[in-house]
């Protein structure tokens, strides 16, 4: 398909809360605003069930709830929607060109927003049982294993989100952690150590998912001794960190040594023109707020960058 | 019938497993964040092949032996059938499940 190429003033590439903040301001500032999202509005933030450190709702916040009327505000202003993937940016002018599967789209600056994406344990059996017992989402997913063990592998905020929600259907939730120490907020740490469903696996890694029709047995190493064990359980719920979504960028702009965007203060990246917002950047803390601070920032930046 | 209809396990065998045209059935849940966003994909595809292939939605909380029946484990997932026949499945909501969709359909028409 050839569609006939659409002008904008800003494109925006990634629909989380820092892409939707970044449209709200530029639509605001009435530049001609297109963003473009790969699969969900929302981003990552859609697989969390409450949201609790987003500021204003002392009950916590749906992930969906929260993105989904981000994305209502930011159209509400005239922000427009294109559901696609991008394959490339050419960035050398005045001119910006988008390249999607499906077109191409111009625009005075781009504002990357496109996020991070589940990072795989790639040990033997995890992509053969996927959806077969190993899992990337426990909100989904949990109450496919009420009364069984399941494994949770990681120890950041993910994964011990994970494990409390899994705590809701599981007999047992075993997290399964490299380090002796959590990299989880206190608050959530507090909550793990308290639950008595919730067993802690210190200096341990997964090396193979085994079974048959479904997951039934992990095997584990433990890195201080290196003796192998073996675990019966049923799930594996996998939340061992993120990788920035960049792969289309590495040609384009400078990237870190784990490929997130390096921007500077004003979060416009090597290519001037280019704004780098959200879980995409390199140093951001992958925090909605943080995100949705991003945006504003990027939003306000790129708007001076095209009066100028 | 361009939208999916959603059934509940009683009805799985005529609508599905019976139907004349290939049927996608998309396995899902309330709870489920991803299922709640690939409704509007599932819903954009019963529009296009509307009349050629029947869209489903089952609930995997009501009909869970259904959904167990199936191997679901995992949601959103969707499986196509063809002459009563599972003949590809989707796990989870990604960048790729648009394409692949379309894919798999084309495949079975």
């Amino acid at each position: 398909m050839s569609e006939p190429l659409k002008k904008y003033d800003i494109i925006i590439i990634g629909g989380g809360p820092a892409g939707l903040s970044a449209g709200i301001y530029t639509a605001r500032a009435r530049l001609a605003t297109l963003l473009i999202e790969k699969a969900a509005i929302g981003g990552q933030i859609i697989n969390s069930e409450t949201v609790e450190n987003y500021p204003g709702f002392t009950e916590g916040v749906g992930g969906i709830d929260l993105t989904q009327a981000m994305h209502q505000q930011a159209t509400k202003f005239g922000m427009e929607t294109v559901y696609d993937e991008v394959t490339g940016i050419e960035a050398g002018g005045k001119q910006k060109t988008v390249t999607t599967s499906q077109g191409k789209f111009t625009a005075k600056a781009i504002i990357i927003a496109g996020g991070a994406e589940r990072q795989k344990l790639g040990i033997p059996g995890e992509a053969e049982f996927t959806g077969r017992g190993v899992s990337y989402c426990a909100t989904c997913d949990g109450a496919f294993f009420r009364d069984k063990v399941v494994a949770v592998i990681g120890g950041g905020n993910a994964a011990v989100t994970e494990a409390l929600e899994l705590t809701k259907f599981a007999l047992k939730v075993v997290l399964i952690h490299r380090r002796n120490e959590l990299r989880a907020t206190a608050i959530m740490q507090e909550r793990v150590k308290a639950d008595p469903k919730i067993t802690i696996s210190w200096d341990t890694v997964p090396l193979e998912i085994l079974g048959d029709k479904a997951v039934t047995q992990i095997k584990l190493q433990n890195v201080k001794t290196k003796k192998e064990t073996m675990l019966d359980v049923s799930g594996v719920f996998v939340a061992v960190g993120s990788q920035p979504a960049t792969g289309y960028l590495k040609d384009i702009i400078k990237l870190d040594n784990v490929g997130a965007i390096i921007a500077g203060d004003k979060l416009e990246t090597s290519m001037p023109g280019i704004f780098a917002a959200g879980d995409i950047r390199s140093g951001s803390i992958r925090q909605v707020i943080s995100a949705a601070g991003d945006g504003a920032t990027a939003a306000v930046n790129a708007g001076k960058y095209i009066s100028e | 019938m361009s939208k999916p209809v959603e059934i509940n396990e009683e009805k799985f065998g005529e609508t599905v497993l019976k139907a004349k045209t290939p049927v996608l059935v998309d396995f899902w849940a309330p709870w489920c964040g991803p299922c709640r966003m690939i409704a509007p994909l599932v819903e954009e595809f019963a529009k296009e092949y509307d009349g050629k292939v029947a869209f489903v939605k089952v609930n995997v909380d009501d009909s869970a032996e259904t959904a167990r029946q199936y191997g679901v484990m995992s949601i959103p997932t969707l499986i196509l059938f063809k002459g009563g026949q599972p003949t590809s499945s989707i796990i989870g909501f990604t960048s790729e499940t648009r394409s692949e969709l379309k894919k798999n359909i084309d495949a079975a028409l």
